[in-house]
């Protein structure tokens, strides 16, 4: 898993040199966003709803019977911002777009097509990984920032209907309101675009080096989820501990 | 019309002692030959024999152990050599990327390095599938053309680059004999209108003799002979001879 971790930084790299041919690729990129935001906004809607209802679910009870009621909208707030809505998002796009991008690109490589953009001298970072990697950067952040919102609306509905706690609408939100800040939130978004480029950069990585057949395809594909979840949890620590205390 | 608006003249290459050893199993154990400007060389050999490995060297998707080579007296590591000099591969399997349409993937060259406004790329791209006879697939995706419309295709979009060298990988291979046929005459016709260089690797000995200038027979990564088709035909080597004539013999 780390021995390829310097190759991976290299064509993290190579695409941020390949940035100024951003414009040349816009619809490339467009595409990526669109199939990225397609493929990923109802899961995203329907995950970020329950996180929140479950957050609420597990710490109402337990801060109302200890008279902390008002302290439920910013539990959620803070937990969903920072920590759930980056990380599950950032687990969920690696498991369907990563996933996608190492099976495409690998079977451009497996199928002599990523040769033929090399006879062609169209250098395959710029037409294969730059749009990608553009596109996750910007789509996942959004994503996240979405995710946080359906969040804290899915722990205000279970704060409200739940019988244990029975905290009313306005109430949840202008308690969150008091806790949690914009910097809170600008955390989380800071922490899905470092995912994004993990995700983007591993997942590109292994369709670059996928070798053999259809099963060289399945490895890769399974290589890229696998590494950029271990990839994404080791970095939100580091991240936490060190740039968002 | 022409795809790049290039004035296309064949190159001459030049393959010195060029050794490539995978895991430690030499695949080209020096290689030497040369192709003059304009000429149909073809390669010709048994399956494994480095045929495949010598063409990705040629056109810099391998890299040698040892030995050069030379595209008209310039070696084909020197960073220019690839805006300088025009070449394409048409591969076995045609390789086009599935996810564009045929016209998308012979006009790739050119959308990509922004050769010609769009309108007329489009043109370009029209007339190159017209002159393989693929008008119709214009707007079809590759998963829907059968082998050899593939490899027509593939020759399409080489020919929009409007190449100085051509190397072909086995360009008739799992292809019916009418459409090895008509590869056959694209690759001549192709000489004849344009006067590129073309390098045709092939084990099938129909083609090879239909086309080539000069062939050379190659075998355990080393060459066994070069020559026009008559001397190596008349060639007296065992291995040669075997290839070239072997049938398939029934019992009574």
């Amino acid at each position: 898993m780390f021995e390829n971790v310097g190759e991976v930084v290299l064509l993290f790299w190579r695409t941020l040199l390949a940035l100024p041919q951003s414009w040349r690729q816009r619809h490339k990129i467009f595409e990526q966003f669109f199939e990225i935001g397609n493929a990923s906004l109802l899961m995203v809607c329907v995950l970020s709803f329950f996180i929140g209802a479950v957050i609420a679910l597990q710490t109402g009870p337990v801060l109302v019977e200890r008279s902390l009621a008002s302290a439920v909208g910013g539990v959620v707030g803070i937990a969903i911002a920072k920590e759930l809505a980056p990380v599950m998002m950032a687990i969920l796009i690696a498991g369907r777009i990563g996933s996608a991008m190492a099976a495409e690109i690998g079977s451009m490589r497996v199928y002599q097509e990523i040769d033929a953009l090399r006879t062609m001298n169209i250098n395959p970072i710029h037409y294969l990984v730059l749009p990608r990697m553009i596109a996750i950067a910007i789509a996942l952040p959004m994503l996240v920032t979405f995710s946080i919102l359906v969040g804290w609306f899915g722990g205000a509905v279970v704060a409200n209907y739940n019988h244990h706690m029975e905290i009313p609408f306005l109430a949840f939100f202008s308690d969150l309101k008091n806790i949690v800040v914009l910097q809170d939130v600008g955390n989380g978004v800071f922490k899905s675009f470092c995912f994004a480029l993990i995700i983007g950069s591993v997942s590109c990585h292994q369709g670059l080096t996928t070798i053999g057949g259809p099963r060289g395809i399945g490895r890769s594909v399974t290589k890229a989820v696998v590494n950029s979840i271990v990839f994404i949890v080791i970095f939100d620590y580091i991240l936490t501990r060190f740039l968002l205390k | 019309m022409n795809g790049a608006n290039h004035n296309v003249t064949g190159v001459g290459l030049v393959v010195r002692g060029l050794r490539k050893e995978f895991d430690g199993q030499a695949v080209l154990n020096g290689i030497d030959f040369e192709v003059q400007p304009g000429e149909i060389f073809v390669i010709m050999g048994p399956s494994g024999s480095g045929k495949s490995v010598l063409l990705k060297h040629l056109i810099g998707l391998e890299e040698p152990d040892a030995g050069e080579i030379l595209i008209n007296d310039e070696s084909i590591t020197a960073p220019e050599i690839a805006v300088k000099y025009r070449m394409a591969l048409v591969f076995q399997s045609g390789a086009l990327l599935n996810s564009l349409t045929v016209g998308e993937n012979v006009g790739l060259y050119l959308t990509e390095h922004r050769l010609k406004p769009a309108d007329e790329i489009g043109k370009i791209v029209l007339e190159k599938l017209t002159d393989v006879g693929l008008k119709d697939a214009v707007h079809k995706m590759p998963s829907e053309l059968s082998g050899g419309m593939k490899k027509r295709a593939a020759i399409a979009r080489a020919l929009v680059i409007e190449p100085q060298l051509i190397l072909y990988d086995e360009p008739t291979s799992e292809l019916d004999p009418v459409s090895s046929v008509v590869i056959g005459n694209e690759i001549l016709e192709l000489k004849r209108r344009t006067g590129v260089t073309s390098l045709v690797v092939s084990h099938d000995r129909d083609l090879a003799f239909g086309v080539a200038d000069r062939i050379a027979f190659i075998a355990e990564g080393r060459i066994v002979t070069i020559g026009t088709p008559d001397e190596v035909k008349n060639f007296k080597d065992p291995l040669v001879q075997n290839f070239l004539h072997i049938e398939f013999q029934r019992e009574p």
